[in-house]
């Protein structure tokens, strides 16, 4: 005896619910990934040119989020500056966690001796400050964007790998794992087959929230001029060169800010309230 | 007033996580008078538990009591507010949980809990609650009744635990005491001191009591009257002995049913006896190997056994006694530290690692937690298509239609073959997991305690197809269990196992022949049986109890 209760609030057709905050975040996301691909048929001005005679201009029907220190239009700067920041974070953070993720479970699963080494060595790596690190790097080579990208990528490389091999661990003690080493099973069938589906949810959610440092990190160092080289900026490179607009209060500053911002917490807001699977399948 | 419970068309309902309201609890009524033993009865699932949480006023997370009454000595336990059920939790009613070592703190000693309860409600000064905790000790049989409550948890055993758990249960002087499957997690031999130690208290303290259980022959020891639940509904009510012996309703008869003897019946005759596995001497165990070449803790000493080619071994022994290990050493998970295993003629290799496909093949194991054996992120086909693709390189309709066929042996419906093993019952996802060991055409599948998470009709079922699948399939089994019964129903030879040593090896077949072996006396005659007066009656030599029982 069931007694159907008001129609559920946004549950999908295939027995999912997505509540209103992640859906606003999702939107957020996919909006500046959308922006970042279609940047160059957005831009009403070349990111280079001065185009107006004031500098830190205000918002007008002209330039829509005022000029920057030069009097370049800001808002094709930061349609522009979303393909630096958005792209260059995605490829670290895809490095970095396949990488972390797939060492993570090959240790987990192989014990012993390759244990062993893999975590000691991700344990010196990550006993490295981070921005210290990228200041090495990028003083000792120059900073480019493949530089930029491998850096990142190997900055957080030990926090995917510890997250990894913790969640494997515990999978790997299950008796299904048991079962299929005594069927005779490769390591590799092992990790892609039996460990990799129980652990993608949490890894998903690490990946969001990696993405989030690799933004604010990339940031940090295009702030502190080690990032996107001029004439091109990405929002962290905006921040730095309009931080004299502050004083003003000129949308130079304030825009690229809010762009890390909303972009940032849209991925936390995501990653917080992701689509989870109705169990209850007589309800549908 | 002379009942001191009475449970009037209680409703309990949940919520599911798509907010459909599930009602678990369809108007279930019955009274408890003083001094009584109501046993609920049932499945897992048939709402016993919930039941007799109520009467604390409690439901679980999601589900609430939404309607009937729970009247306990007057009191509406549905209607009070969560002040004054709190009130009434511990001095008036009080709960021994399943799992005791789970509901002990590690880091206090036992006397500081069992003596919480006082201190909460502000009964009793300290020390006379001390000493009441003494008597209440003694009461239970616990050893060294004085000293015992300065231990922690871990410092006593799991049969103690248990009659501690009733001991802090006991100490608010409460009217009722409920009683959630307590010996559920023993082993038989200990089960019996506990069971006794329970029985006593309650009558001389005049106590009525709730005994949640699903073993009929336990229930049939301590309780007064009998109630079977099924899907949150009576099913039957009656004293002990008339539901015992003039059972109506037929799923009660189902659970009486499953607790018939059933003999194996003749062996299946083999044109000649060749021996499928032998092991000789084997030494097996954890931690590092030491100087005398035995491992740190030796959990398998020296046993040497054989299994006949369409013979079934069976392995018992109490929980701790190595037959699970013995089961992993064979299959090559835990490697021997000494000794031979020999299969189908062919001498294996310690490591699984090490052994070819074909032994591999050959030799299958089948766990007793389905839940973990099998991946909850794939699909039942995917699961069978695996040893099929890996032994067979079998693929599309081929490996199909053999999915199909072992589906078919262990009578699963086909539509299950999309879902994932969390949307199957137990005993469904018990069938799959041994439906995977048939998908690799093994000679010997070795059965890891299959049906100790299953209830009791489930387990019949689940014992029955097995013998057809021999029948059919010519298999040999070995067969694990702490259940006597289960293993009698259906293996040739049972091998009794005590501390990590095979201790006798019997065979139920030819009948006349008993147990020598003190161990396997105590361990035979500790089973309970379904006769009301088996517990009352039972005697056993205090010599061979206290040689072999770790209380």
């Amino acid at each position: 005896m069931t007694t159907d209760s008001a129609k559920t609030p946004a549950a999908g057709r295939m027995g999912y619910r997505f509540n209103l905050v992640g859906m606003l975040a999702l939107a957020v996301i996919l909006l500046w990934g959308l922006v970042a691909i279609f940047a160059h048929l957005l831009i009403p001005y070349p990111v280079g040119e001065i185009v107006d005679f004031d500098y830190f201009g205000p918002m007008s029907a002209q330039f829509w989020l005022g000029s920057d220190y030069l009097g370049r239009d800001m808002f094709s700067r930061i349609v522009m500056g979303a393909r630096y920041t958005v792209g260059i974070s995605v490829a670290a953070v895809a490095i970095a966690c396949t990488t972390g993720v797939v060492l993570g479970m090959i240790a987990a699963v192989s014990g012993g001796w390759t244990d062993t080494l893999l975590s000691r060595f991700l344990d010196a790596m990550s006993s490295i400050p981070s921005k210290l690190f990228g200041l090495v790097v990028v003083a000792a080579v120059g900073s480019s964007i493949p530089v930029l990208i491998f850096t990142l990528s190997v900055i957080y490389i030990p926090g995917a790998y510890r997250f990894a091999r913790a969640l494997a661990v515990n999978i790997n003690a299950m008796d299904f794992i048991t079962v299929a080493r005594t069927r005779g099973e490769s390591v590799f069938y092992i990790i892609r087959s039996e460990i990799l589906p129980n652990i993608l949810g949490p890894v998903l959610a690490d990946l969001g929230l990696r993405f989030v440092f690799i933004v604010l990190l990339l940031s940090g160092l295009s702030f502190l001029g080690l990032g996107v080289q001029p004439p091109y900026a990405d929002w962290g490179a905006l921040v730095r060169e309009n931080i004299g607009g502050l004083p003003f209060g000129a949308p130079a500053v304030m825009f690229p800010s809010i762009a890390i911002a909303s972009l940032t917490i849209s991925v936390n807001l995501l990653i917080d309230n992701l689509p989870y699977k109705i169990r209850d399948r007589s309800s549908q | 007033m002379t009942n001191l419970v009475e449970i009037r068309d209680l409703k309990v309902e949940a919520k599911t996580d798509s907010g459909r309201i599930v009602e678990i609890i369809k108007g279930v009524s019955f009274d408890v008078a003083e001094g009584e033993i109501v046993a609920l009865i049932g499945e897992s699932g048939s709402g016993k538990t919930t039941v007799a949480l109520t009467l604390m006023g409690h439901a679980r997370p999601g589900c609430r009591i939404s309607g009937g009454s729970v009247k306990l000595a007057g009191k509406d336990m549905a209607r009070l507010s969560e002040k004054a059920r709190a009130r009434v939790r511990g001095t008036e009613v009080s709960y021994v949980p399943q799992s005791a070592a789970a509901a002990f703190n590690p880091a206090a000693t036992i006397m500081e809990q069992v003596i919480e309860i006082t201190r909460i409600h502000d009964l009793m000064p300290p020390a006379e609650a001390k000493s009441r905790a003494v008597e209440l000790f003694r009461a239970l049989s616990l050893p060294e009744p004085d000293t015992i409550g300065d231990r922690y948890p871990h410092q006593v055993s799991g049969g103690q635990l248990q009659r501690l758990s009733a001991a802090m249960a006991l100490i608010g002087d409460p009217k009722i005491v409920i009683f959630d499957e307590p010996t559920t997690a023993l082993d038989v031999t200990t089960q019996i001191e506990v069971l006794r130690a329970f029985k006593a208290v309650m009558r001389k303290g005049g106590i009525a009591g709730v005994y949640v259980s699903h073993d009929l022959a336990v229930v049939a020891q301590i309780a007064d009257r009998i109630i079977v639940l099924k899907g949150g509904e009576v099913q039957e009510a009656g004293t002990t002995g008339q539901i015992l012996s003039n059972a109506k309703h037929p799923y009660t008869r189902e659970l009486l049913a499953a607790f018939e003897p059933k003999a194996r019946g003749a062996a299946p005759l083999v044109s000649e006896a060749r021996p499928i596995l032998e092991i000789e001497n084997i030494v097996a165990g954890y931690g590092a190997v030491q100087s005398n070449g035995l491992p740190l803790v030796c959990a398998v000493r020296s046993v040497s056994l054989t299994v006949e080619k369409g013979r079934n071994l069976g392995i018992i022994g109490e929980s701790g006694c190595g037959k699970s290990t013995l089961a992993r050493t064979i299959a090559g998970i835990l490697p021997t530290t000494a000794g031979r295993v020999i299969f189908d003629g062919q001498e294996l290799a310690p490591s699984a690692s090490k052994r070819t496909h074909e032994q591999l093949r050959e030799m299958q194991i089948v766990f007793q937690y389905a839940d973990t054996a099998l991946n909850p992120a794939k699909s039942i086909e995917d699961i069978l298509a695996r040893p099929l693709t890996f032994y067979h390189g079998m693929d599309g309709a081929t490996r199909n239609k053999r999915i199909a066929a072992l589906l078919d042996m262990v009578q699963l419906p086909s539509s299950v073959r999309n879902r994932r093993p969390a949307e199957l019952s137990g005993g469904q996802k018990q069938r799959v997991n041994f439906a995977r060991a048939l998908a690799a055409d093994p000679k010997l599948i070795l059965c890891d305690e299959i049906t100790s998470a299953l209830d009791t009709v489930v387990a019949a079922a689940v014992i029955e197809l097995l013998k057809e699948l021999q029948r059919e399939l010519g298999l040999s089994y070995i067969f694990i269990s702490h259940d006597i019964s289960v293993v009698e129903a259906i293996c040739d030879e049972i091998v009794v196992m005590y501390a990590g040593e095979k201790v006798e090896q019997l065979m139920p077949s030819t009948t006349g022949k008993r147990p020598q072996h003190p161990y396997s006396q105590l361990l035979f005659s500790s089973v309970p049986k379904l006769d009301p007066h088996w517990l009352d009656g039972l005697e056993r030599d205090p010599e061979q109890v206290r040689a072999y029982c770790q209380r």
